[in-house]
């Protein structure tokens, strides 16, 4: 069977690029929204970044191999990319689906993937300048941050936040998908934020956790390749080359996560047009 | 026997909203099963942490298990009573809180037993549960005081939590689009409570501990029944203030409420 | 004292608007200004104005939802905010765009849930209901979710919904809006049965001026938040001199005479066998007897003045200057 894969056209780019920069614009309007978002990820940065620090005063300076100003980072970086790859709260496609307007994707001319995809990248990209630097800023003058001594790890760093944000939309979207089965999703989005909040590395890293969980997590969820890995990228955890390979197993799962919402978009698409909404 | 009028409308409120919800069976149960597990993982969160460190801010896994275990009974009993008042800034960005303030039963009321939500029981329940657990783990001398504070303690704790909450939720009221403002302090305040408040920067402690008084919800109570003076050398008397802070905490919460409600400014047309 | 009454009300809201790339100026912007109503037991009151004209924040400060900026306001004798769970007891109220009932819940559903809300005895709750039920014709989806209803089921059932507790006083706020044809004529049929039973008090925001015609004895005319008409539509066409108009056919051609005292001549038509008269002072009656009497009168027709014409002019007309 044949799968309408999106692949973007010289055209198509055109159009999402355009989609991007709506979507930056669109996320530029809620000042307010982003002001309080902004002081919320800056409280829980000093909250979260306490702790950190006590563990790593605790444990004689070393907690599972973060010294503490990698930990300070890892949080207030952390606390950034929140928003950037947006953890929580999205259920425009659900509400959508709900509501019946979602009709009105299809009739446009981009696959519905490609077409909220771009959308979700131009808010990432509003987020970055915004909701991503604001904690990281009030962080810096508070806390003492790691600094990457490679340079490499700069853009290393961006493309796996890129990734990130893909990633996230994927998985996102496939929890919106399910609203075409479910209607009300609201367990759904639970269960989502209970993977969100712990095994994206939110809550505490994943290398707190036993060493035989590493493996399970990394390669066979998406959850750590939303948050931990562009954070152990910037960290510099390990060698270049690990960094690299971190950065191959979110591609990995950029991509799985992609196909598998095309792939559910078409399932929901005939089931729209069995019901004859 | 008769029951109070309003009563009935509560009742009924409530019963209205619980069969809107187990509309969507499926839906229901993994809420309420998530929603358990989520509370649960505050408390494995302080055991992954010791994972790492043998201590946090001089405290060891038990007495932080027991500080950690009466923050979380303290603020599910909070979030299962009026923890759905953070709905209340779509009602009003909505302009739904116009239909609540047409009827003739306060706001608060309204979207207390109008919008429960059951699964918070849950959270309930599991909290309690790890509490005794934790208490029997950590086996305190009892003395009939220490009996008192145990449950004591989490009831105060809960009424502070509770505060928080409604004068957290009036923000929208002056902000419609405040978004998480709030959560800073609810959630962040759950987040204070769960370790020892000497783990914290000074003024932040400040802050949090006293101007807010999350200290009071677990975090001094806990010092008491452990037996331990408290390392930033507060008298040990503090740990049974908790029903004094809580008293001014609602008073507080009730007057915000009420400045907020006189401001609201119903959108649309 | 009136059932509902005003001084000198006034909402203002504050505005903030762009001034350049970053700052932004507050303005401030009476959307209601100084209104004074007085409305009596058993009134029908339409209250029409352009979009925005301050109806809907009037209603809301009638209604408890919105505390004034200044003036008085009593309903029912009470102050609304400050007795706003007392006054809840006595009103009604159907916002067009906004629902009081439960989403999720089947509309028998929300009913019950309204019994409890507002008190009511179950026997007078059920009479009130049932005859509900057979004027509007609820029967049919009294057990559908309310999310699943038509827009013209959904308003059926929230008039329902406002009128379970009897209340003295029935807000409605755009109540036919959107609706089809049929859902508009049963709507209007019952709200007018209802006002003309004279124990509920109606006042009405409305775009629809069929609404105004067959709902409202009385017309308050809102723009830019200040009362520029009050009083009945007879008035309203007097003052903005629309006439009823008389066509008389006659048998031979008009003959250039002066037109009847009380009446002027509007047109001449169909070679002076088709004359138009306006009336200012005098009946139709009056004009056609004197028009008989001339003997050449064949047939006669009777134009009520066009109150579409009459609200266009009013909206059109330039904003009062402000004080």
């Amino acid at each position: 069977m044949g799968i309408d894969v999106p692949w973007p056209r010289p055209g198509t780019l055109r159009t999402a690029a355009a989609l991007a920069g709506a979507g930056f614009r669109r996320w530029a309007t809620y000042r307010q929204a982003m002001l309080a978002g902004a002081f919320t990820n800056t409280i829980f940065g000093f909250l979260r970044c306490s702790v950190m620090l006590a563990v790593a005063g605790g444990a004689g300076g070393v907690a599972a191999g973060y010294r503490g100003p990698q930990l300070v980072t890892y949080v207030w970086v952390g606390q950034g990319l929140l928003a950037v790859v947006q953890l929580w709260g999205w259920t425009e496609l659900s509400d959508r689906v709900r509501t019946g307007d979602v009709q009105s994707d299809l009739l446009r001319p981009m696959h519905p993937v490609l077409t909220y995809l771009t959308a979700d990248l131009g808010r990432a990209g509003f987020a970055m300048c915004t909701r991503f630097a604001a904690p990281l800023v009030v962080g810096a003058l508070a806390f003492q941050l790691y600094v990457p001594h490679r340079l490499t790890t700069y853009p290393l760093a961006l493309l796996s936040v890129l990734a990130a944000t893909v990633v996230s939309f994927g998985v996102r979207y496939l929890v919106n998908l399910t609203a075409f089965w479910l209607l009300d999703i609201r367990g759904v989005l639970v269960a989502w934020m209970l993977c969100a909040n712990v095994l994206t590395g939110l809550y505490f890293p994943l290398a707190f956790l036993p060493d035989w969980v590493q493996p399970i997590l990394w390669y066979g969820t998406p959850f750590p390749s939303i948050l931990q890995a562009p954070v152990d990228v910037l960290v510099e955890r390990g060698s270049a080359a690990h960094q690299l390979s971190i950065l191959a197993v979110q591609l990995g799962w950029a991509a799985a996560v992609l196909a598998a919402s095309v792939l559910v978009q078409r399932r929901a698409e005939r089931r729209l047009v069995v019901q004859g909404g | 026997m008769a029951e109070h009028p309003r009563a009935t409308a509560y009742r009924a409120l409530l019963v209205a909203q619980v069969r809107a919800q187990t509309q969507y069976r499926f839906s229901f149960w993994l809420d309420a099963v998530s929603s358990s597990v989520v509370s649960l993982l505050d408390i494995v969160a302080v055991l992954v942490l010791f994972r790492a460190t043998p201590a946090l801010g001089g405290f060891s896994v038990r007495q932080c298990l027991l500080i950690a275990a009466l923050g979380n009974v303290a603020f599910s009993l909070a979030d299962a009573s009026v923890g759905n008042i953070d709905t209340m800034r779509q009602y009003i960005r909505t302009g739904r809180l116009d239909s609540m303030l047409l009827r003739p039963m306060g706001v608060l009321p309204q979207l207390v037993f109008g919008d429960f939500a059951p699964r918070r029981l849950g959270r309930v329940l599991q909290s309690c549960l790890v509490l005794a657990g934790t208490l029997i783990w950590i086996d305190p001398q009892w003395t009939v005081g220490r009996a008192v504070l145990v449950v004591a303690a989490p009831l105060a704790g809960a009424v502070i939590f509770a505060s928080v909450f409604v004068a957290g939720s009036t923000v929208a009221f002056w902000f419609v689009e405040s978004g998480e403002f709030a959560n800073a302090f609810t959630y962040g305040g759950r987040d204070f409570t769960l370790y020892p408040i000497s783990i914290y920067p000074g003024w932040f402690r400040k802050i949090f501990a006293y101007g807010l008084g999350f200290a009071f919800v677990a975090y001094y109570p806990a010092l008491a029944l452990l037996g331990v003076a408290d390392p930033l050398g507060a008298p040990a008397a503090l740990a049974w203030c908790s029903p004094l802070i809580a008293v001014p905490a609602v008073l507080a919460a009730a007057l915000v409420w009420r400045v907020g409600v006189r401001h609201y400014r119903s959108t649309g047309s | 004292m009136a059932l509902i009454e005003t001084h000198g009300l006034r909402k203002d809201f504050v505005v903030r608007r762009k001034v350049g790339r970053l700052r932004r100026q507050r303005h401030v912007t009476a959307a209601v200004h100084d209104v004074d109503l007085a409305i009596e037991a058993g009134e029908m009151v339409g209250y029409i104005g352009p979009n925005g004209a301050g109806k809907s924040t009037t209603l809301k400060m009638l209604t408890g939802v919105l505390s004034p900026s200044a003036g008085e306001v009593r309903v029912c004798g009470l102050r609304p905010v400050a007795q706003r769970t007392r006054l809840a007891l006595r009103i009604g109220v159907v916002f067009g765009q906004r629902s009081q009932l439960w989403w999720d819940l089947p509309l028998a559903e929300s009913f019950r849930l309204l019994r409890h809300v507002y008190r009511v005895p179950a026997a007078d709750h059920a009479a009130r209901l049932r005859r509900c039920r057979r004027l509007l014709e609820l029967d049919e989806f009294l057990d559908t979710p309310v999310r699943q209803l038509s827009l013209g089921q959904r308003m059926r059932g929230e008039i329902t919904a406002a009128l379970l507790h009897a209340p003295r006083i029935l807000f409605l706020d755009e109540p036919t809006i959107g609706l089809d044809v049929v859902s508009k004529q049963s709507v209007r049929a019952f709200l007018a049965e209802l006002g003309e039973a004279g124990d509920t008090t109606l006042m009405l925001t409305t775009h629809d001026l069929a609404d105004i015609e067959r709902l409202c004895r009385r017309l308050v005319v809102i723009d830019h938040g200040r009362v520029v008409h009050d009083g009945t539509l007879g008035e309203l066409h007097a003052r903005y001199s629309s006439r009823r108009r008389v066509v008389a056919e006659l048998d031979v051609p008009w003959n250039g005479a002066a037109a009847p005292s009380g009446t002027s001549i509007e047109a001449v038509e169909a070679d002076a066998h088709r004359v138009t008269f306006a009336l200012h002072s005098a009946t139709a009656g009056e004009l056609i007897a004197s028009l008989a009497a001339s003997g050449a009168l064949r047939d006669v027709s009777v134009l009520e003045p066009d109150i579409e014409d009459v609200v266009a002019r009013l909206y059109a007309a330039p904003e009062p200057s402000r004080g």
